[in-house]
């Protein structure tokens, strides 16, 4: 009974900092970006218990199903930004991640749960290490879609010489670019050892290490994207815009590969089968 | 009754030759405030004398006495009569005089308004005042509230948030480009007031290094020893492009001197680190296709002008916010000086009591020689108690009425029911 309600009060306090976030943004007072700090800082906790219960409890990483996945994603995501919070101290990205990251618990919570099937299979320290390794380095790539997104609003504005209200809140295009770069950065090594952590699972549980099914060709195709973006940046010089969009683009593909590949195009890594038993 | 005035011209009221009259010498402050000092009518003064503003404010207790001498005082100043500079006073007297002193130091009466100067300009003259002794229980609070007036306006409205001159424009936007200039390095071209006044700003911001070039190779070295710059010349340009982040252009060129290409090229061998050309020339030195590029930003003096114009039209709006600010404050400084009104009462309330108490005591103890110190000490605090207890409930009294209308009937009641005032009260 316990574990519902701390999520449930993990998502008003994410969903209280989002507001708080977007206020601050509006009235830029100090005061109401500490205070949405504290929220989101708390519902993170709350929601870190949550998920070790869940943990706990299933003996398996909770990620079984859209709305458990979706759900970790959120936390993930949050959890980047409070990583690179410590770091850049960039009150402004809070007013893009907390809504993001709230966005993404409120479709979960509207996904029916129905009872979830923790199958043996599932109980492998691979899997576990699969699937928080990826997420990770997914919640790194949204940090890095944010700051692109922010980096194209604030670039427009310049270049176009028509300084909104955008202009004096958001950061510098540097810092946007700066964060855009080690999001990528620390984001591609996560992305690349959660793949390679998959197919050994793979192989351990299935007996092959790649079986081109659809969820993990889109893998490779967003590995791929993501690893041209970073060459592209490191060894070609790419900086600010190209590279801000290419990142974007890079991210609506990891969106379709979690999304897309999982829902309609069926196979053994498909939430359907996750949920209805019939894959693995 | 005390008063607080205010009294003075500033850009709006007075022409600026007749400000420079009076605002003339610097060590003015310290003759107007030790003439002050001498004078009975005024109990506490401050002189503030900036290039857009003369005024003296002043607490008193004889308003008319006190506004003639300050007016005296400033004619003698500036040798001009009276008469010639009357019309151009303006003359505020307590809540007014509040208003305008917080507006003064949130810099709302400024000309530009929402310019960071004037605060430390007022913060100088109170100094001064405090120097001279001229500032008293009411100016030092009046001041202090003023500087936390500046201060919330400054932060909680936008009001000194948007740059309003060419240079400090400039200045922003290139943070907004590169956050921190520190270490950054910075090519001028050419030279002019405005130019230099931009390189200045940067420098301020700590940018690492400023290449100075003119045609003349001379005048380049010239300019880059008040820099503490390095000189080159002016075919090396495209050269030092590969290095600096940050160019100023202001030649007299009719040619473009910074060409598309010429940028394009560089910007490879920069591996695109941003550029931000800042063109201050008229006709305009950098070809404006350079805009187009990725990582370059061209701004030229109409852009500029541009961005100020923008940011003035958002001071305006701030400056409403500010206002309420003011007034809050304005509010709640009235409030206390109302409070400093019934002060006397009760500080002569207190001395009566201990006086009368003192009286006793030294009567009784004359009576009651075989008391041990211990027993004397507790005597004295039996009677400190008993005086307190009964003066505590008036005072309570009197405190509460102290923002009321009826404040002056409760003074005088408390005043007479106490015999505060032994002169007036013996014909009853």
């Amino acid at each position: 009974m316990v574990a519902p309600i701390t999520l449930n009060l993990a998502l008003l306090l994410i969903l209280l900092a989002a507001a708080g976030f977007i206020v601050y943004m509006v009235k830029q007072q100090k005061r109401i970006y500490a205070w949405s700090y504290r929220l989101l800082l708390a519902g993170f906790v709350l929601h870190t218990l949550y998920l070790g219960h869940q943990y706990y409890t299933l003996g398996v990483q909770p990620v079984i199903g859209m709305k458990a996945s979706l759900s970790f994603f959120a936390w993930a995501i949050i959890g980047a930004y409070l990583v690179f919070h410590l770091k850049f101290k960039l009150m402004i990205l809070g007013s893009f991640i907390a809504p993001l990251a709230a966005c993404l618990m409120i479709i979960s919570t509207t996904i029916p749960g129905g009872e979830v099937v923790v199958k043996p299979s599932f109980k492998s320290l691979w899997l576990t290490f699969h699937v928080a390794i990826s997420f990770l380095g997914d919640g790194l790539f949204a940090l890095a879609f944010i700051a692109a997104i922010m980096y194209l609003i604030q670039e427009r504005q310049i270049k176009k010489k028509r300084l909104g209200s955008f202009y004096t809140r958001l950061p510098s295009l540097e810092t946007l670019d700066t964060i855009n770069h080690y999001s990528l950065m620390y984001g591609f090594p996560f992305l690349t050892i959660g793949m390679v952590m998959g197919a050994i699972y793979a192989q351990n549980t299935l007996g092959t290490y790649w079986q081109w099914d659809p969820k993990e060709v889109w893998s490779l195709i967003t590995w791929l994207f993501y690893a041209a973006l970073l060459h592209a940046r490191i060894a070609v010089g790419w900086r600010g815009r190209r590279a801000a969009i290419m990142s974007i683009i890079a991210f609506l593909v990891l969106i379709f590969t979690f999304l897309g590949a999982s829902l309609w195009l069926s196979d053994y890594h498909s939430f359907k089968n996750l949920e209805g038993g019939t894959g693995v | 009754m005390i008063t607080i005035l205010d009294i003075g011209m500033n850009h709006e009221t007075a022409p600026v030759e007749l400000r420079e009259c009076i605002a003339r010498e610097p060590e003015n402050a310290s003759l107007v405030l030790a003439s002050m000092r001498e004078l009975s009518s005024i109990r506490e003064g401050l002189f503030l004398s900036t290039c857009n503003r003369v005024e003296a404010l002043c607490v008193t207790e004889e308003p008319k006495e006190a506004r003639e001498s300050v007016i005296a005082l400033l004619s003698r100043l500036g040798n001009v009569p009276e008469a010639d500079f009357l019309s151009s006073l303006f003359d505020y007297k307590d809540r007014e005089a509040i208003r305008h002193i917080y507006r003064v130091a949130s810099s709302l009466d400024s000309m530009v308004v929402g310019e960071p100067q004037i605060l430390g300009q007022i913060k100088d003259a109170y100094y001064e005042a405090t120097r001279e002794k001229t500032s008293g229980v009411i100016l030092n609070r009046l001041l202090h509230r003023a500087f936390h007036v500046a201060k919330r306006v400054r932060t909680e409205t936008g009001v000194s948030d948007a740059a309003v001159s060419i240079s400090y424009a400039a200045v922003e936007l290139a943070k907004k480009i590169f956050y921190d200039l520190e270490g950054k390095k910075v090519l001028l071209i050419g030279a002019g007031e405005m130019a230099e006044l931009a390189a200045t700003h940067l420098m301020s911001q700590g940018v690492s290094a400023i290449y100075v070039a003119n045609r003349t190779f001379e005048r380049a070295i010239q300019l880059a020893e008040s820099f503490k710059g390095r000189p080159v010349s002016f075919e090396e340009i495209m050269t030092q492009i590969l290095e600096v982040d940050i160019v100023i252009s202001s030649t007299a060129s009719t040619e473009f001197i910074i060409l598309y290409d010429q940028v394009k090229g560089s910007m490879k061998k920069r591996r695109n680190r941003p550029l931000f050309f800042i063109d201050i020339a008229v006709p305009r030195d950098v070809e404006p296709r350079v805009n187009d590029l990725d990582n370059v930003y061209v701004y030229d003096i109409d852009d500029l002008k541009g961005v100020i114009e923008v940011n003035m039209a958002q001071r305006q709006q701030e400056a409403v916010k500010a206002e309420r600010i003011v007034e809050e404050e304005v509010i709640k400084f009235e409030k206390w000086l109302k409070t400093l009104a019934v002060v006397p009462t009760i500080v002569s309330l207190k001395e009566k009591a201990e006086a009368i108490r003192k009286a006793e005591i030294k009567k009784s103890l004359a009576g009651l020689q075989e008391l041990t110190p211990a027993q004397i000490k507790q005597m004295e605090n039996l009677t400190v108690s008993i005086t307190e207890k009964i003066i505590n409930d008036p005072i309570l009294v009197l405190k509460g009425k102290a923002g009321r209308s009826t404040r002056d009937n409760y003074i005088d009641i408390m005043r007479k029911l106490f015999k505060l005032d032994p002169d007036n009260g013996e014909g009853e």
